[in-house]
């Protein structure tokens, strides 16, 4: 397994970052970028596709951001390695799935990966925990800079940085942010919300489960527009965005609080209860359960470090990384049955819900 | 109870319900929790539904059906097929298609972002020639002949320049 160094090691998301912070999850930059002189990698041939990988991989591997990192070529990983990298947000499905030459690099501390051959040659992406945006957009704006001079960039002095499809134009830039909205989900604000997100040229993606419960009430925020703002202009306006939102989801927590309390304990308390006693979890339930404790984290009932704990089993409750650690390929059905054992022992030692610790907001 | 759902692709039972608004309008996408088609919140990129209705103009002149990138062969066809173009040629061959649809994608359709700096060297060059050009005219109609030369000069060697600058990237 080439990936088992890379599940071992403490990542930017699995508890190598920085603290996790109620309702932002983690902040992310990426780059659309392509090299002149090559087709794009839907259009160029397989010994074209070859050359621009062996050129960014080579470009890459003296960079600092991949001291001790890993460069990965696709199609000399397993299915399942795939499948986990996709699941730690390090590959895009379509390039997990990519029967030509690609690759990614990725570094030490899984916070800088770097897709080579996915729709453009190249799309740079930086994650950080919690609510970053500035940071995360000068350290990649760094590492981009850095790239450049090694390697000549499709570049329009009228329409910016070219890439394959139009709707990433100019800037090449995908800010986003991953929110954990359970209070406006809970209150069923979450269709206004998006509306008017939207109508601020913001997207809006989450998993929704029945009617308004949404899978982990995890909601992911993105600018949609590329050309004609600079980045600290798109970023800035994501940015006050969020803040509405973050407020919101304050609001709206405080309310369920004041108005029905005991249906919201009830939630939490029965989420406890599952993680520490079942044996039958899917993925989606798992989220589902996990959420409800980040928020139990929030409200003061549960102790600060399980919310760090929370966002790592968000990432290995699922199927790929179930099965990595299973060591191979299993039935959904057993796959459920190794979730829950995990779950279990995770939350055996976890202190009892502490009620009389209540407090909303924090601190 | 709702009625269980199937995968909107391989009709196992759905366990993921990916849903997007674009448009103001929400699109929910069932999918099984194997679904090799499953992209979302576990996918970087994520899926866009605005990528799917993005289209080009319905409605192409003769004139721009019969367009060809010359350097990768790309045609207006291929485009409507994929929604993506085949190089960065493609987007001076295609460019008077493209400026509607830019439009109404984007907050305007000139780069404000970022410059790469041999993008920027190129531009500079590029400034000097006109203002050096500029200078060699008011020279000539000065009838200073010998300041001509010496500006014609200068031209020259800017030129040269852009063109390593070019020929380069
Ligand atoms: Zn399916
Ligand atoms: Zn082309």
């Amino acid at each position: 397994m080439q990936i088992t160094p890379l599940i071992a090691a403490k990542a930017e998301l699995t508890s190598g970052g920085l603290p996790a912070e109620p309702i932002v999850l983690s902040t992310r930059v990426r780059l659309a970028r392509n090299i002149v002189s090559f087709p794009f990698p839907g259009r160029a041939n397989s010994s074209q596709r070859e050359q621009v990988l062996h050129t960014c991989f080579e470009a890459m591997q003296d960079l600092h951001d991949f001291e001790d990192g890993h460069l990965l070529e696709t199609l000399k990983l397993s299915p399942l390695e795939k499948q986990a990298l996709v699941e730690r947000h390090l590959i895009s499905r379509e390039l997990s799935q990519a029967e030509h030459a690609g690759g990614v690099a990725v570094s030490a501390d899984q916070k800088v990966s770097v897709m080579v051959n996915e729709e453009d040659h190249l799309r740079l992406q930086l994650v950080r925990t919690g609510f970053n945006l500035d940071t995360t957009w000068n350290e990649i704006n760094a590492l981009d800079t850095e790239m450049e001079g090694k390697l000549d960039y499709a570049f329009s002095d009228q329409l910016g940085y070219l890439t394959a499809c139009p709707t990433n134009l100019g800037t090449g830039l995908r800010a986003s942010a991953m929110l954990h909205l359970p209070g406006l989900v809970m209150q069923e604000y979450m269709e206004k919300v998006v509306r008017m997100v939207n109508q601020l040229g913001m997207a809006v993606r989450g998993l929704f489960g029945e009617g308004s419960e949404a899978t982990g009430s995890i909601f992911q925020i993105s600018n949609q527009q590329t050309l004609g703002e600079s980045e600290q202009d798109i970023i800035k306006r994501l940015s006050s965005i969020l803040h509405a939102i973050i407020e919101q989801e304050q609001n709206a927590r405080q309310v369920i609080l004041e108005k029905k309390p005991a249906r919201l304990f009830d939630k939490i308390g029965r989420a406890y209860g599952i993680l520490q006693n079942g044996h039958l979890l899917s993925s989606e339930e798992a989220m589902n359960l996990l959420s409800l404790m980040r928020l139990a984290v929030d409200l003061g009932l549960l102790p600060e470090d399980y919310r760090t704990q929370v966002d790592r089993l968000f990432i290995e409750a699922q199927p790929g990384h179930v099965q990595l650690t299973a060591k191979g390929e299993i039935e959904p059905r057993e796959r459920d049955k190794q979730r829950a054992t995990r779950m279990r022992e995770e939350f055996a030692q976890a202190p009892t819900l502490n009620y009389k610790n209540l407090s909303y907001p924090a601190g | 109870m709702a009625k269980p759902e199937q995968c909107k692709h391989c009709q196992k039972p759905a366990t993921i319900h990916l849903t997007q608004i674009v448009d103001n309008k929400m699109h929910q996408v069932d999918l099984c929790e194997d679904c090799p088609f499953k992209q979302g919140v576990t996918d970087p990129e994520g899926f866009s539904l605005a990528d799917f209705l993005m289209k080009p103009p319905a409605v192409l002149s003769a004139r721009q059906e019969a367009l060809k990138c010359e350097e990768c062969g790309f045609t207006p066809a291929d485009f409507k097929k994929t929604g993506r173009f085949g190089c960065p040629h493609c987007y001076s061959t295609f460019s008077d298609l493209l400026q509607p649809m830019l439009r109404n994608m984007h907050k305007d359709v000139v780069h404000r972002g970022k410059t790469p700096e041999r993008a920027r060297q190129r531009v500079d060059i590029k400034r000097k020639l006109t203002e050096r050009e500029e200078a060699m005219t008011q020279a000539i109609s000065e009838e200073n002949y010998e300041k001509a030369a010496e500006i014609r000069d200068e031209i020259n060697e800017l030129k040269k320049q852009l063109e390593a600058e070019t020929s380069s990237s």
